[in-house]
C-alpha cells in the first residue's frame, strides 16, 4: 500500500502568545514547534495501516518553511519511509491556497488512503483535508476516531453532535483523523538514527491565490479573577443566591 | 442589495439547533449589507418540507427543500453538490454553514467546488465596507485573528451558539429542488448514526454544562455530575481528557483542545485542575463555576465563583439546592 500523511508544524501552545507587529500575526520570538497533535495521530494512523499491509510505503508529506524539515524528521523517526517539504516563505491563513499546494503533490502520487489531521491547532481551520479530497476526485471521511481498512475498502467512525456515524467508503481515499483514534508512538533511538538517512526532497509549493486575509490578530480578553464563595458545601447556599441573583444563569 | 445562503442542518427529520442560527446569521448579514434576502437549503428525507416553516420564522425568504430517500442519513457528496450549485445560482454574497461536525465537513467540499474562500468557525460575524469579517478562534483559543472576505461568495461556517436563533418571521416561500447529485451515487455512505446519550441535550447546544475531572475518582461517581446535570434540567454532562483516557466516559464528551468547544451561558467544573488544554475548550463559557479542594487550582483562576472542599461533599449539596431553587420558580 502507498500511504501519504499530510503534516504541519506548529507552535507547542503552552505558552502565552503575543501578537506580531504587523498586528495580524504571532509574534514567533521564544515559540517551540512540533507536529500538530491531530497529524501526529494521522502518522501513527498511517503507520499501523502499512504494518499490517506490508510491504508499503509512507510518505509524509507538510507545507511551510524549511524550518519544518525537522517535523517531517520526527514523522521520519517514527518510522515514515520518505519526507516532502513542499516550501513557502509563508504560510497564507486560507486553507484553500495550501490545499491546492497539497493537491498538486498528491494528485499522480497513486496513494491507497492520505491521512490528515482533522485540524490544526494553530489556524484551526479544519479545511484542508475535504478540500484537497474535493480538488482530487477523491472520497473523504473526516474527523475519524475508528477506522478499519482491508480489501480496498474502509469503515471509520466520526463522533457528530449527539452522536457517532458509521460510514463506509471505497480506496483510494482521504482520512481526516480525530483523538482517540490510537496514541501516538515516540520516536526510538534506533529510529532517530535510521531517519537521519531516510530521503527527504523539497520543492516549491505551488500554492493557490489567497481569498481570505488575516485583518489582524488579538489576544481575547481576560477573564476578571473570580471570587471563591467559601469552603465546603456551607457555601452552597450563597453560591446557588449568587447564580440566581447576579449571574441569572438559575 | 445582497442576497445570503444558510445551509440548514438537520437529521432524522428534525432541523438542528445550528440550522436555526445558519438562518439568523444569514439573516444578520442579509440585513447589514442593504437587506437582501436569505435563501436556506434544508435537505433529507421526505417529509423533511414540514420544517420549512420553522425557517421561515427565523427569517428565511426562501426555503429551498430537497427531499430524497437517500438524504435520510448525512450524504457529504450529493448535498454538496447541491449547495454548490444552488449557490452558484443564486450569486450570493455570502453563504452560511454551521461549524458542526458535519458543516465542518461540508463547507470546505463546497469551497473547493466554487472555488470560493471559506471563514471557519465563526464567534461573530461583521460587514466592514466592502469585506465580511469574521471573528476566529486559534491557537487553542489563546488568539483571536479577525479573517477578512472581499470576493463573492463568502463561505463562512458559524460556531453553535454564535449567533442565537431570533424570531424574525418572514413570508418564506418554500421551492422543491432536486439533488445535483445522486445521495445512491456517493461513494462515502453513512451506514449508521449511533445516537449516544438518546434524548439527552448534546453538548454544543446545551445552556448548562456540568463537566467533571479525574478529581472524582472513580467512574461510578459520575452518577454524582449526572444528578446535578439532571437538577438543572438543560444540562448536558462533559469530561477531561484525563477522564476520558480512562474510559470513564467516551471520548466525545471531552471538553478541550482536542475534544469539544464549548460556551453554555453556565460551565460548572467539578473536580477539575484546569490544565490550559482542558481550558481551550471551555474559557468562552459565560459564567464559570469550579469546585476542587486545592485552593491553586488553576481552574479558578477563570471560574466567576469558586468554592473549595470535596465534591463527595458539595455536590449533592448543590444538587438538592438547584432542584429546591428550581421548584421554587
Ligand atoms: C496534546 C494534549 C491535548 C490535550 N487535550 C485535552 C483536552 O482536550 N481536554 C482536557 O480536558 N485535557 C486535555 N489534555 C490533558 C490536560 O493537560 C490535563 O491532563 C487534563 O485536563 C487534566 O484533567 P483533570 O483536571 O480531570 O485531572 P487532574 O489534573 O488530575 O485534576 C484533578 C483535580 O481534581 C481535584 N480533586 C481531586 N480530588 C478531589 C476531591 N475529592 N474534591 C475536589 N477536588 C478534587 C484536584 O485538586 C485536581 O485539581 C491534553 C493534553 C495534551 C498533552
Amino acid at each position: 500500500m502507498k500511504i501519504a500523511v499530510c503534516i504541519k508544524r506548529v507552535p507547542v501552545m503552552e505558552v502565552k502568545f503575543a501578537i506580531g507587529k504587523d498586528g495580524a500575526s504571532v509574534d514567533e520570538t521564544g515559540l517551540k514547534y512540533d507536529v500538530n497533535d491531530f497529524d501526529l495521530w494521522a502518522v501513527e494512523a498511517a503507520l499501523q495501516l502499512n504494518e499490517k499491509n506490508a510491504p508499503g510505503e509512507v510518505t509524509v508529506i507538510s507545507l511551510g518553511t524549511d524550518a519544518a524539515q525537522e517535523q517531517i524528521r520526527k514523522a521520519l523517526s517514527m518510522g515514515a519511509d520518505k519526507g516532502v517539504l513542499l516550501k513557502a516563505d509563508r504560510l497564507p491563513g486560507d486553507a484553500f491556497a495550501v490545499a491546492e499546494a497539497l493537491a498538486a503533490e498528491l494528485k499522480d502520487g497513486g496513494y491507497d488512503v492520505i491521512f490528515f489531521g482533522k485540524k490544526s491547532i494553530d489556524a484551526d481551520n479544519s479545511a484542508t483535508g475535504a478540500m484537497v479530497g474535493e480538488l482530487l476526485g477523491l472520497p473523504v471521511v473526516t474527523g475519524v476516531s475508528k477506522l478499519e481498512i482491508a480489501g480496498g475498502k474502509g469503515t471509520a467512525h466520526r463522533a457528530v453532535e449527539g452522536g457517532i456515524e458509521v460510514l463506509e467508503f471505497p480506496l483510494p481515499a482521504i482520512v481526516t483523523v480525530d483523538e482517540g483514534l490510537n496514541k501516538e508512538r515516540l520516536p526510538s533511538l534506533k529510529g532517530i538514527m535510521a531517519a537521519k538517512k531516510k530521503p527527504l526532497e523539497s520543492r516549491p509549493a505551488q500554492l493557490g491565490t489567497a481569498g481570505v486575509t488575516v485583518q489582524k490578530m488579538e489576544l481575547p480578553p481576560e477573564r476578571a479573577a473570580g471570587r471563591i464563595v467559601g469552603e465546603g458545601a456551607a457555601a452552597v447556599p450563597e453560591l446557588v443566591r449568587l447564580l440566581q441573583s447576579e449571574a441569572k444563569v438559575l | 442589495m445582497a442576497n445570503v445562503f444558510a445551509f440548514v442542518e438537520s437529521r432524522g427529520g428534525d432541523v438542528r439547533k445550528a440550522g436555526l442560527e445558519a438562518v439568523s446569521a444569514a439573516r444578520q448579514i442579509a440585513d447589514q449589507t442593504g437587506g437582501g434576502e436569505v435563501h436556506a437549503l434544508l435537505a433529507g428525507a421526505p417529509g423533511i418540507a414540514a420544517q420549512a416553516s420553522r425557517l421561515a420564522e427565523v427569517g428565511a425568504d426562501v426555503v429551498y427543500v430537497v427531499e430524497h430517500a437517500g438524504l435520510a442519513q448525512y450524504d457529504a457528496e450529493s448535498l454538496a453538490a447541491t449547495a454548490a450549485e444552488r449557490i452558484r445560482a443564486g450569486g450570493y454574497r455570502a453563504a452560511v454553514f454551521s461549524a458542526t461536525a458535519q458543516g465542518k465537513d461540508l463547507s470546505p467540499r463546497v469551497a473547493a467546488k466554487l472555488r470560493a474562500p471559506l471563514a471557519p468557525d465563526a464567534t461573530a460575524i461583521a460587514v466592514e465596507g466592502d469585506a465580511i469579517v469574521v471573528r476566529h478562534p486559534m491557537y487553542t483559543g489563546k488568539v483571536i485573528g479577525a479573517l477578512a472576505i472581499t470576493a463573492s461568495p463568502a463561505l463562512l461556517s458559524v460556531r453553535l451558539g454564535a449567533v442565537p436563533a431570533q424570531p424574525n418571521a418572514k413570508a418564506g416561500r418554500v421551492e422543491t429542488i432536486q439533488p445535483a447529485a445522486d445521495p445512491g451515487a456517493s461513494k462515502v455512505r453513512v451506514v449508521e448514526l449511533r445516537e449516544g446519550n438518546k434524548g439527552k441535550i448534546d453538548l454544543g447546544e446545551a445552556a448548562v454544562i456540568v463537566a467533571g475531572g479525574r478529581g472524582l475518582k472513580a467512574p461510578e461517581n459520575f452518577k454524582l455530575v449526572e444528578e446535578l446535570a439532571d437538577s438543572f434540567g438543560n444540562a448536558a454532562v462533559g469530561a477531561t481528557r484525563a477522564v476520558t483516557d480512562e474510559g470513564w466516559r467516551p471520548h466525545s464528551d471531552q471538553i478541550g483542545q482536542t475534544g469539544r468547544v464549548v460556551s453554555p451561558e453556565l460551565y460548572v467544573a467539578v473536580g477539575i485542575s484546569g490544565a490550559i488544554q482542558h481550558l481551550a475548550g471551555m474559557r468562552t463559557s459565560k459564567t464559570i463555576v469550579a469546585i476542587n479542594k486545592d485552593k491553586e487550582a488553576p481552574i479558578f483562576k477563570v471560574a466567576d465563583y469558586g468554592i473549595v472542599g470535596d465534591v463527595f461533599e458539595i455536590v449533592p449539596a448543590l444538587t438538592q439546592a438547584v432542584r429546591a431553587a428550581k421548584a421554587a420558580h
